[in-house]
């Protein structure tokens, strides 16, 4: 199982990769939106990118929950395996 | 054995695996076809992804309906995945959320109103034609409508742009039907796909959709819409053309 830390820095990889958002800056206190300027269709292709990585199912619902990157990893840490 | 069999098919715009494309590709690929996918702009990064999640990943090609040089070179850019068209799916439109729908119809910009026709209608003729070197006798081409002989809650531009492109379809399908190429629509009833999201106010279809269809309707449910599609890509409405197949379950023929 991974760690919260593991999560976040895979996460924050993928954020730089499809947004160019410098994956230090993407700590678990950064708002996608407003802080990351993660935009929505970024932010779809976060998700789908997340989900290959993490073999994990974000409901489409879940994703306006998923309002920070400490809401994602925690909806990643929690998520059944796919 | 698949009603698909050994047939090649474009599927144009496919962005997220709840899209109706990605349906339409999936369905295709299970019964025989030969599929390749494409899309255009920033939701390309998300289409190349998504690819991977069909039956057989798909080729994704890069094509943008409104620049001209993506349409000329669409038959080589094909030529590379596939030696001939047997099929060609439409599932394209836009119109700006922020100025063309959700109640903006008295205020709607032309420059915004013309893109909409452009992306949403045009592009039905002009990728057709884009396509018309690789198409033979016996394809077939599918466009995706919302039913566009009625007003709508909310969709406003994007109504008039299909009641362009039911028109377009019908004359697409005079002018192709002497090469033996069928042109058809699939009118399907709401979908919770990216797109419909972008619409303020979609939901209110939704909602009621599936208490006047006679079959009921589920909106998170791209199967049945997947499955018509490929019944008008195969060889089984070899004498459908200028055609708006519903696939509403039944909502279009109720009054009440």
């Amino acid at each position: 199982m991974a760690t919260t830390e593991e999560i976040r820095a895979d996460l924050a990889e993928i954020v730089n990769e499809v947004a160019g958002i410098p994956a230090d800056d993407v700590q678990l206190d950064k708002s996608f939106t407003d802080d990351l300027d993660v935009d929505s269709l970024s932010m779809v292709e976060v998700v789908v990118a997340a989900e290959e990585k993490f073999g994990v199912k974000i409901p489409d619902d879940e994703v306006k929950n998923l309002k920070t990157v400490g809401d994602a990893v925690a909806f990643i840490e929690q998520a059944p395996q796919a | 054995m698949g009603i698909l069999d050994g047939k090649r098919i474009l599927v144009a715009g496919v962005t997220m695996d709840s899209s109706i494309g990605f349906t339409v590709a999936k369905v295709a690929q299970e019964e025989g076809a030969t599929v390749v996918i494409s899309n255009f702009g920033r939701a390309l990064g998300i289409t190349r992804r998504i690819a991977g999640r069909l039956p057989r990943e798909a080729p994704v090609i890069e094509l943008d309906v409104t620049d001209d040089e993506h349409l000329a070179s669409l038959p080589e850019r094909l030529g590379e995945h596939l030696d001939g068209l047997d099929g060609l799916v439409h599932s394209i439109a836009y119109a700006n959320p922020e100025t063309s729908l959700g109640g903006k119809l008295l205020t709607a910009p032309w420059s915004d109103v013309s893109q909409a026709l452009q992306v949403s209608a045009f592009s039905f003729a002009s990728l057709t034609t884009a396509c018309l070197p690789l198409l033979g006798k016996g394809s077939s081409v599918v466009g995706m409508t919302f039913d566009a002989t009625v007003a709508w809650p909310a969709y406003d531009w994007m109504g008039v742009a299909k009641a362009s492109l039911e028109s377009c379809s019908r004359y697409l399908a005079r002018d192709l039907g002497p090469k033996g190429i069928r042109v058809n629509l699939v009118s399907a009833g709401p979908l919770k796909t990216l797109a419909a999201k972008a619409i303020p106010g979609f939901e209110e279809l939704e909602a009621m959709w599936s208490d006047r269809s006679p079959l009921g309707w589920d909106e998170t449910d791209q199967v049945p819409t997947g499955r018509s599609v490929v019944g008008l890509l195969s060889d089984f409405f070899p004498a459908t053309t200028g055609e708006i197949v519903h696939v509403d379950g039944g909502y279009h023929a109720m009054g009440a």
